[in-house]
This record gives structure tokens, C-alpha cells and sequence, in this order.
């Protein structure tokens, strides 16, 4: 099969306002003859749905959470991009189309992030008029803050809760619906499978994770906004139950996967304290504006502050190595997320962490306070000589801007950033890879959608920091609603799908099956006890730096240990009742499947782009080498049985407006 | 539909608490100046007393708004409390109240019933015994019996004993509910801070002034 | 350190539930509350036992999916946070420590320490909203300034979890601190003013007809509140519920 990315043609610029011009569209009182399912109610499933409903769309959401505000878009801290040019530097559509395409390395489809770029204003206009309460300035218009990769301001926030409001902007606008009733939420939900009639996507099997009951959905069209699979590491900045299932069951139903081994390994989260860690924590990558990373210059200086011999402080400005600001000194800190974990992870490796187990580094906000202080003390008309007071004016501003994501490190370290630096290492935050999506954010299944994170359209190898946000939101409120309709137009006379259909009781005695399976396995061990072993692998031989010879002994492994699982997994309790082991064995089953596909896809790209860094492919000064000429393509996996019969097929990536470049931040 | 809206809703019912506490206020501060103008002068006080006491507008709108202002604020107080019981039916094994608020604005109801049995024996005590002094043995007008009438009263250390302790809970009780009230109708300005120093000034002042009196009376016959 | 956990066990919204008492050994101070519970429940699932019910998911105290009532205080001893982001440096050797749900009639049982919360659901499904539609040519959103000091104050009610602690250490099981939040970032904005009137009145009813308690303007909820959100909200709320209720 031929993938059809169905990109129109005509000039860049142009092709999403001519498109929407031409596409098919549903006529209002047609569309309430239409069924739509929802799967995830993050941001992209939250205002896609939310969007759909005020279409006239009859929605029917699902998320396992207790509630849609809960999905894990919440926990977005920095910000949203969006090029509005408010602050004058030059900031244009162009400009965050190709910072987008530079920073995915040159990996992501022209046309999706152009689309992408376009709208980004959009979705500040919209959520504003939502009552979003984005910062502002004293002057009351909005305030921006820059972020890694991009030489402007173009990131709009809210303190350190930016997804947090955004996601609670699209639920607000998803409640209006539900009190409407033109969407039918269904919480504490997991689509266990997907139900194909004739080909075309359905309906879902879901379990009610309160009663255990198994249900059948039918619709017209399914969207799978469930997010990404980065808790495939086990340890990750994930939320514990998210999951990649929903993906995973479309994805063994006939939708490629593409780009499974474009993973984010974001540089700034606390470190990993002890064995017992079930979940890393992010500090925003806001906190880049700001502090400065470094480690000691000197290995036994690094050796002495491990072993309590020596503070931080203690070392003066020459024995320190700040070694983003030397190695990238254009964009210093600020450079993208793949390049600042490895720069850390080189670092660490060569022996220069800071903590116990030496994979840490300093996030110092020191000379901040300072510039802060004095700025204010001028301000203010204060002596600018007083130390103390200098220190007291700064570590205000510093709270100002940062105080929430301060308290939260204080609270789990047990030190305080203000006088002492931050530790950070880089841990598994976003997956770039997903379904693979034509323009439309149709997945190979006809009727069978997929959009944010669960998609891998827009961000290449290697994701710009505050463009999930913009992704999901643009996904969500000004995509999928239009192009959705070219594919439901034909469908206006088919009437409402019968879930009595063979096919709805096939998938649904599926999936029982499975779960009977699970709780009468009577093995010897935890859900857990075979997740943290995969995370375990996934980390050392697929994790920031892969070989082919590591890649090759993972896909192995991960084999055995999904044998393992099934023969030996632990699930107690029953199948009929709230049962939350339950629900993570049938995660941690398809992360065992995934997992394999996601090492299987590195070993196969040999080069080194974004995310994906393989060490037989790199210069000499240890920056990523990319090999266009024969990788510049999406890798969309089809399943066939297995992870390691999966079948590639290949989206070659045409770049016609934008030169295929070395990525440098020097 | 407002209307209908505004009293049955939760918040009516707590916008009416404060008013009526807000009323009993009021009267107390009204109360403590004549009481107190006893420990300075017994003829101020009787001047006052009997003004109060036979005044027509005082006597027949006054006390009638009164006593139903104190059977409201009591009812309504004690109706809120069970239905806030019964939004929980099943009680925690460890609850540690005091880690979150005061005393006196967890007991309330503790503080109101002390106050309440209080009002009860003050009714007995001076009420009562007025209203059969006035109307129903229709005795003589004698301007100057009031003061004595309160020396008397004091006179007993268990009556005036139970009378402090009384005191003692209603300043636990006008601890909370004076700047409570203030909150339940939505005041929240500038002033807001000076208010509620305001309002614990009044909480310790006035009931420790009904203390002080009762002592002062109680003392100055032994 | 040593741990005697004494726990709430129920199988089921509709049976019976008690305190269960655990022994735990092997706890670290470096561990979140969560984490030590993980613990326990590797535990009783290698001795072939039912693990313990909790709800949990982001672990960073933004989801407001976690919960727990630890030792008589919602989110336990520690101010500021959610149960999450508590470790158990806050304890040591030796503690008995009660964990039991969040409860309130409002948010029944679902299993042991699990609760259904989807009354608040309910309380911003009647009015939690600003009603503008998805629109590809709105006003820009430069044009209507907003006062900063307007704007942080909206944000700071719009930080809200809606984790239910507030009700959860109500005394009276009141959900006033979390509506007020909703209420207060939107009358607080110009955008929100519009259906100010609506607004309040449908979100109180709800919250009536849900079977909360009744407020008495103890503090507890904003003492306990993980976010902070402040009493000040509820003052709003109490004044906007008496101008709507005039006007309408």
C-alpha cells in the first residue's frame, strides 16, 4: 500500500486556505445525523470535541481519568507558541514555520507545520476569549517569554501552568457542550479496541473502569487523541496511567506507526533519587531564560561535591564549566532539548555529575538574582551596592516568574534554588512519533483519526519547547473539525451504526478474552515488576544514545520479556470491578509489543537526527549526523502479527521550501 | 424567581445567618453601653433602663424584632448544622480540625448553645421577671429600681459564675461569627484588614465587659 | 523508617467499609507518599492480596487526581501540595498513619480510598464557561487589555485542581472555596462578565442540589487548599450570588 500523504498542491502559503475552500462539508442539519468518538480528552481531544459538538456533531468523549480536566496536557508548564509578532522582534508565520522544521531536524512534513504555524494565532485569540488568564504586561496586553531553539519571543504562558489553563480553557468549552448535551463524556473509560464495518472505523470496545463493564460504541468516525507513549521508559515525565492503548490497538488494526523511535529526552527534570522513583518530575524549560547549567571544570572538584566535600558555591567562576554557553555560544542555554540533554548526558558521562549517583547537573539562577536585583534596585532607586539587598530584590522576581516551579523542587529535593542550585538530568517527556496521519489527520484506517501527541505529524525528530500546546490546540479547534467533514460527507444518509453488528461482538468477546486471560494468569509477578524491567532496557539501549549492537540486543529482549509477562504476570482481583492492576496490564502489554517496534525503528535509521542519536553516526565533535540522502523520510510501520514482522513503508519528505541544512546552534 | 432562588440557596441561607448575627450585634453593643454606664452611675443606668423599659417604640417593634431576630438566627443555626452534618455521612476515624482553623469557628454550635442556655436563664433572670413586673402584676412605675435590681442578680457566685462562663463562650463565638458575617455578604476591600481587627477587638472586648461588670457588681456587695 | 498504616478498605460503593491495619518497613524520606504506598501494594500483591485502591496519575500536583485524608488533614501534614508531592520526610519511625478517602455524601466511595468526584464535573458542566464558539477570525487578542493585577488574580482562581481537599476538610463537606474559584476567574475578566449573572446562580444551584454542605467560613479549605486559592474568592463569589440574585 501506497501511504497518500494528500498534501495540496499550490504554493505553501496557500494550501491550507485553498484546501478548506474545497473540501466537502457537512450541512448543519445533517451533521446531527453524525456520530463522533473521542478517545482522550487532553488538549487535542478536548477541543476537538469541544469544536465538533458546537458544529453539530453528536460527541461521544472517553478518557480514564475521573475527569477530562485531569489528562495530562495539565502538566504543561512553559508555554504556547504562536506567532503573533506582539513584541516586534521580527517573529512571522515563516519564521515559526522554519524554526518548527529546524528544530524537528529537518524531519516533519512541510505542509502540516506550515498549517501548523498559520493557526498558532488563532488559538491565542480563541483561548483568550475563552477567559484564559494568559500573563500580562502592566500595560494589559499579553507578555511573551522565549524558548530554546528560536531566536524570538513568541511564547505565551501562564506563570508555570500554561497547559494547565489551556487544558481547562478546552474543558470549559467541552462542559458548554456536555450541559448542551451534544457531547456524552464518559470518565474513568479505556478504549480496549477499535471496531472496523467494511473497512471503516466505527466504533470502540471501552471498559467502564468503575463497574468493569465492557461496552460497546458505535460512531461514524473515531478520533484517537490519546496522547504518547513515552511510559514505555517506565520512568518518564508522563502521568502513571498514561498509556499508549488506544494508539497501539488502531495501530494492530491497520493505522502505520510512524517514527516510533523519535523520542524527547527533556533536559531539565530532577534527577532520579533512589529505587523506588515511579515517576520524573519536569522543571520547565522556561527556567532556561534564566539559569545557567553548568558542572565543575574539574573532575575532582565534581568527585568532592558528590562526596559532600565541597558546596556548589564553593567553586569559583573559573573552575566551573558552563559547557551549553561554550560549546553553543549563539544560543548558549537556550539551545534545543535534544542538544541540552546530550550535552548533559556527555558531560556525565565523562565523569563530571554533581549528585550521588552522578547524573546530575546545575540549573543555577544565581546570576539572575543579580541582574534581577540590580534592575530592580535601580528601578526602585535602592542602593545598588547592598549584596544583601540585591539578592532579597532578585530572588522576587525570580519567584515572580518561577515561584510554583521553585516550591515544587524544594518540595522534592529538599533544598532550596534559591540559594543553592538546582539539580536537573534529562528524562523521556514527549514522543514525536505516533500514528502516521495524512494532511487531513486521517490515519491509514478510513474514519479513523488521530491528532497531538498521539500523531506524528508536525515535529520531526526533535520537538520545539512550547509547540505541544500549539500542536494539540491547532489539532483540536481549527483542523480536525473541517477536515473531518470531507470524510463524514458521504455519510449523512447512513444512519445510526448498529453496535449488534458481528463485527462489534467479535472485537468485544476480544477483548474479555484478553482480560479473562490476565486475571486467571496466576503469576508470580507484579504489572510493575515487567514495566520497570522494560524501562530498564528501553533507558540503556534506547534511550538519549543508541547503538546498532545495543538496538539489536533490546529487540531481543524486550521478546523475552513480553513471553515472560504473559506467562508470569500477577493480576488480582476480578475482571467485573474497579481493578487498577488491570488496567495497567493491558498497558504494560502493548508498551512490551511497542517498545519492540520503537528499538526495530532505530536500528533501521542509521543516521542521527533530533531525538534519535546513534553513535556510529555523529562528528567528530559529538553533534548529530543526518543522512538526507537516504533517510529523509517517515518510516510508517505496518503491523503484521508481530513487532518484529512489522512491514515499512516509506513517506519520502520533500523540502521545497526550506533548505535541508546542518542544524547548528554555535 | 430570584427571590425563591435567593432563600432557598445555600448561600441565602448563610447571607441570613450573617445578618441576623450581624442584628444581635447590634443589639449586644447597645446592650454593653447601658450595662456599662451601671459601674460608673446608678442613675445613669436607671435613666436608661426605664427609657428602654417603657418606651412604647422599644417595648412593642423593637423587642419583638429582637426576640425574633434571636429565635431566627438560632433556628436557622441549628437547621444549617444538621444538614451539614448530613453532607457527611460517614465520619473520618482521624480528623485533625485544629490543624486548619480556629476553635471557635469549628464550635459554633457549641458556643451558640452555651450562649443560648445562657439567654435562657437571662430571660428568667430579667426578662421574665419584667414582663411580670410590667404586665402582668402591673405594678407601679418606680424609676430607679433597675440598679438594684442588678446588684441583686450578682449578688450569687454561682449565678455569676455561670454568667462569665457564658461570656466566655460568646467571645469564642463573636471571635468567628463577626468577621464570619462580614465575609458571607462578600466584603472584601481596603478595609477588609482593618475589619477584622475590628472584629476581634469587639469579640474580646464587649463579653470580657459583661465579665467585668458582673465581677465589679459581684464584689462590690461582699 | 517503620510505618503502621492504618488504612480504609471498602470493596465497593455498596459494602461495608473499615480500617485495615498494615506493618511497613523499609521506608525512605526521599520517597513521596505515593511511592510508600506503592510499596505496600508490591507487598500485598506478592502475598497474593488485593492492593490497595488510590487514585493517582500526574505526580507533579497539577491533575488533581490524587487525593487521601492522612492523618485527620486532607493531602496530609504538609501545606501547599497534593498528596504527590508529599514525602515522607514529613514522618518518622514509628508513625501510625490513618489514610482514609476524601468524604463527603458528595463524593461517594468508589473503592477503599477511591471517590467519585464527577459532582464537580456537574457544577461546571451549568456553567464553567464562557460560551464563544471555535472561530478562525475572532477579535485579536490584543484588543481588549486586561489590568495586570485583573489578570493575576484570575489566574490565581484559575489555579485550582479541583482535587476536592476543600471539601475534604470542610466540616461541613462545603464546596464553596471550589466554585468561588471558577466564579472568580471569570467575573474577574471582561470576557466573563457577560454571563456573570447565569453563571453564578447555575453553579451555586448545582453545587446545592449535589449535596455539599454549607459554609461557615471556617478557613480549613484554604489552609489545606494545594494551590492556595484564596478565601477572598468566596467573598466574591457570596457578593456576585447576591447581585445576581437581586437582578434576576
Amino acid at each position: 500500500m501506497a501511504l497518500d500523504s494528500k498534501i495540496p498542491s499550490g504554493p505553501i502559503s496557500d494550501k491550507w486556505t485553498n484546501y478548506k475552500d474545497h473540501i466537502n462539508l457537512v450541512n448543519p442539519a445533517n451533521k446531527r445525523n453524525i456520530d463522533i468518538i473521542v478517545v482522550g480528552t487532553g488538549l487535542a481531544g478536548g477541543s476537538a470535541a469541544a469544536t465538533l459538538a458546537e458544529l453539530g456533531y453528536n460527541v461521544k468523549t472517553f478518557c480514564f481519568q475521573d475527569s477530562p480536566r485531569r489528562a495530562h496536557s495539565i502538566a504543561a508548564q512553559g508555554g504556547i507558541n504562536a506567532a503573533k509578532n506582539y513584541q516586534g522582534d521580527g517573529d512571522s508565520t515563516f519564521r515559526l514555520f522554519y524554526d518548527t522544521i529546524k528544530g524537528g531536524d529537518y524531519r516533519s512534513r512541510e505542509a502540516n507545520v506550515h498549517r501548523l504555524a498559520e493557526v498558532s494565532t488563532n488559538i491565542i485569540d480563541q483561548c483568550v476569549m475563552q477567559g484564559v488568564p494568559l500573563a500580562r504586561e502592566y500595560g494589559g496586553l499579553l507578555d511573551n517569554r522565549s524558548f530554546g531553539g528560536t531566536l524570538v519571543a513568541r511564547t505565551f504562558y501562564a506563570k508555570g501552568q500554561t497547559g494547565q489553563q489551556l487544558l481547562l480553557g478546552a474543558y470549559s468549552a467541552m462542559n458548554r457542550q456536555i450541559g448542551r448535551g451534544k457531547i456524552k463524556s464518559h470518565t474513568r473509560h479505556e478504549m480496549l479496541d477499535l471496531v472496523l464495518v467494511d473497512g471503516k472505523a466505527r466504533g470502540i470496545i471501552a471498559r467502564d473502569l468503575v463497574t468493569g463493564e465492557i461496552e460497546r460504541h458505535s460512531a461514524h468516525a473515531v478520533v484517537i487523541a490519546s496522547g504518547g507513549y513515552g511510559n514505555v521508559f517506565f520512568l518518564s515525565t508522563y502521568a502513571m496511567g498514561s498509556n499508549a492503548t488506544a494508539a497501539w490497538k488502531i495501530h494492530k488494526k491497520g493505522a502505520f506507526f510512524a517514527n516510533p523511535c523519535y523520542t524527547q529526552i527533556h533536559p531539565t527534570c530532577i534527577p532520579v533519587s533512589g529505587d523506588h522513583q515511579s515517576k520524573l518530575t519536569l522543571m520547565s524549560e522556561s527556567l532556561r531564560n534564566d539559569g545557567r547549567i553548568w558542572v565543575p571544570a574539574k573532575l575532582e572538584d565534581a568527585k568532592a561535591i558528590r562526596e559532600g566535600k565541597k558546596k556548589p558555591a564553593d567553586l569559583s567562576e573559573s573552575e566551573r564549566d558552563y559547557y551549553l554557553e561554550r560549546r553553543y555560544p549563539s544560543f548558549g542555554n537556550l539551545v534545543p532539548r535534544d542538544v541540552a540533554s546530550r550535552a548533559a548526558k556527555e558531560r556525565c558521562d565523562a565523569g563530571f555529575g554533581v549528585n550521588k549517583t552522578g547524573e546530575a547537573v546545575y540549573l543555577d539562577f544565581a546570576a539572575a538574582i543579580q541582574r534581577y536585583g540590580k534592575e530592580q534596585a535601580y528601578i526602585k532607586g535602592l542602593d545598588a551596592n547592598d549584596a544583601k539587598l540585591i539578592i532579597k530584590l532578585g530572588a522576587a522576581v525570580v519567584a515572580n516568574k518561577y515561584g510554583n516551579l521553585f516550591q515544587m523542587y524544594e518540595k522534592i529535593v529538599d533544598e532550596d534554588p534559591y540559594t543553592t542550585p538546582m539539580m536537573i538530568y534529562p528524562a523521556v517527556h514527549y514522543t514525536m512519533g505516533g500514528t502516521w496521519v495524512d494532511y487531513n489527520l486521517q490515519t491509514t484506517i478510513p474514519g479513523c483519526f488521530s491528532i497531538g501527541e498521539s500523531n506524528f505529524s508536525d515535529h520531526g525528530a526533535n520537538r520545539l519547547g512550547a509547540s505541544a500546546l500549539m500542536q494539540g490546540l491547532a489539532d483540536g479547534y481549527f483542523v480536525l473539525p473541517y477536515t473531518i467533514g470531507d470524510y463524514l460527507a458521504p455519510d449523512i444518509k447512513t444512519g445510526t451504526i448498529s453496535t449488534d453488528l458481528p463485527e462489534f461482538v467479535e472485537a468485544e468477546k476480544k477483548v474479555k478474552d484478553q482480560i479473562d486471560k490476565f486475571i486467571n494468569n496466576n503469576g508470580t509477578h507484579s504489572v510493575d515488576y515487567f514495566h520497570k524491567k522494560l524501562g530498564k532496557i528501553m533507558w540503556d539501549k534506547v534511550g538519549m544514545a543508541r547503538n546498532a549492537k545495543g538496538l539489536t540486543e533490546a529487540i531481543e529482549e524486550i521478546a523475552t520479556l513480553r513471553s515472560a509477562f504473559h506467562k508470569d504476570v500477577k493480576v488480582p482481583g476480578t475482571a467485573d470491578s474497579f481493578n487498577q492492576e488491570l488496567e495497567k496490564a493491558g498497558r504494560v502489554a502493548d508498551f512490551l509489543e511497542l517498545g519492540e517496534l520503537f528499538a526495530k525503528d532505530a536500528l533501521h535509521r542509521n543516521e542521527s537526527c533530533g531525538g534519535h542519536f546513534r553513535e556510529e553516526y555523529q562528528s567528530e565533535e559529538g553533534e548529530a549526523q543526518r543522512d538526507d540522502e537516504n533517510f529523509a523520510y517517515v518510516a510508517a510501520w505496518e503491523y503484521k502479527g508481530k513487532p518484529s514482522d512489522a512491514v515499512l513503508h516509506k513517506e519520502p519528505l520533500v523540502f521545497e521550501n526550506i533548505k535541508l541544512v546542518t542544524r547548528s546552534y554555535k | 424567581m430570584a427571590k425563591s432562588v435567593l432563600l432557598k440557596s445555600s448561600i441565602a441561607k448563610k447571607v441570613a445567618m450573617a445578618l441576623s448575627g450581624l442584628f444581635l450585634i447590634m443589639f449586644l453593643s447597645l446592650h454593653f453601653f447601658i450595662n456599662m454606664t451601671s459601674v460608673f452611675s446608678a442613675d445613669t443606668f436607671n435613666e436608661m433602663s426605664h427609657f428602654m423599659g417603657y418606651n412604647p417604640l422599644v417595648q412593642f417593634i423593637m423587642q419583638p424584632i429582637l426576640v425574633a431576630g434571636v429565635v431566627f438566627h438560632f433556628v436557622m443555626g441549628f437547621v444549617l448544622e444538621l444538614k451539614n452534618r448530613s453532607a457527611r455521612p460517614i465520619g473520618y476515624a482521624k480528623y485533625n480540625g485544629a490543624a486548619n482553623a480556629s476553635w471557635a469557628s469549628r464550635n459554633m454550635i457549641v458556643s451558640g448553645l452555651v450562649v443560648l442556655a445562657f439567654l435562657v436563664l437571662h430571660f428568667y433572670d430579667f426578662w421574665f421577671a419584667e414582663m411580670m413586673y410590667k404586665y402582668v402584676n402591673v405594678s407601679p412605675i418606680e424609676e430607679t429600681r433597675y440598679f438594684h435590681e442588678l446588684n441583686h442578680k450578682f449578688g450569687s457566685p454561682i449565678r455569676t459564675g455561670l454568667y462569665s462562663v457564658a461570656f466566655l463562650l460568646l467571645s469564642a463565638h463573636l471571635w468567628h461569627g463577626f468577621n464570619s458575617s462580614f465575609q458571607s455578604v462578600g466584603f472584601d476591600n481596603k478595609y477588609a484588614k482593618a475589619l477584622h481587627k475590628l472584629g476581634y477587638t469587639f469579640a474580646i472586648v464587649v463579653p470580657f465587659g459583661f465579665i467585668f461588670i458582673a465581677l465589679f457588681h459581684h464584689f462590690n456587695q461582699i | 523508617m517503620k510505618l503502621t498504616l492504618k488504612i480504609w478498605r471498602q470493596k465497593n460503593a455498596k459494602a461495608e467499609g473499615k480500617i485495615v491495619e498494615y506493618p511497613l518497613d523499609g521506608i525512605e524520606g526521599d520517597m513521596s507518599f505515593l511511592e510508600m504506598l506503592d510499596v505496600l501494594n508490591e507487598g500485598l500483591i506478592n502475598k497474593g492480596e488485593e492492593p490497595v485502591s488510590f487514585d493517582h496519575d500526574c505526580r507533579e500536583g497539577i491533575c488533581g487526581t490524587c487525593s487521601l485524608f492522612i492523618n485527620g488533614e486532607a493531602h496530609g501534614p504538609d501545606r501547599g501540595i497534593p498528596t504527590c508531592q508529599l514525602h515522607m520526610r514529613m514522618f518518622k519511625d514509628g508513625d501510625v498513619i490513618f489514610i482514609e478517602p476524601f468524604r463527603a455524601k458528595a463524593f461517594p466511595v468508589i473503592k477503599d480510598l477511591v471517590v467519585d468526584r464527577s459532582s464537580f464535573d456537574r457544577i461546571q458542566h451549568a456553567g464553567g464557561f464562557i460560551s464563544v464558539n471555535t472561530s478562525g477570525n475572532p477579535v485579536d487578542a490584543n484588543t481588549i487589555p486586561i489590568p495586570k493585577h485583573d489578570a493575576d488574580r484570575a489566574f490565581d482562581a484559575a489555579t485550582c485542581i479541583g482535587c476536592g481537599a476543600c471539601v475534604a476538610t470542610c466540616k461541613n463537606s462545603s464546596a464553596m472555596l471550589f466554585v468561588a474559584a471558577k466564579v472568580s476567574q471569570f467575573a474577574l475578566l471582561p470576557q466573563g462578565k457577560v454571563e456573570a449573572t447565569e453563571r453564578v446562580l447555575n453553579m451555586v444551584n448545582q453545587m446545592d442540589a449535589e449535596g455539599f454542605g454549607n459554609c461557615t467560613n471556617t478557613g480549613a479549605c484554604e489552609v489545606e487548599c494545594p494551590k492556595g486559592i484564596s478565601l477572598e474568592n468566596i467573598a466574591r463569589m457570596n457578593r456576585e450570588y447576591l447581585s445576581a440574585s437581586l437582578q434576576g
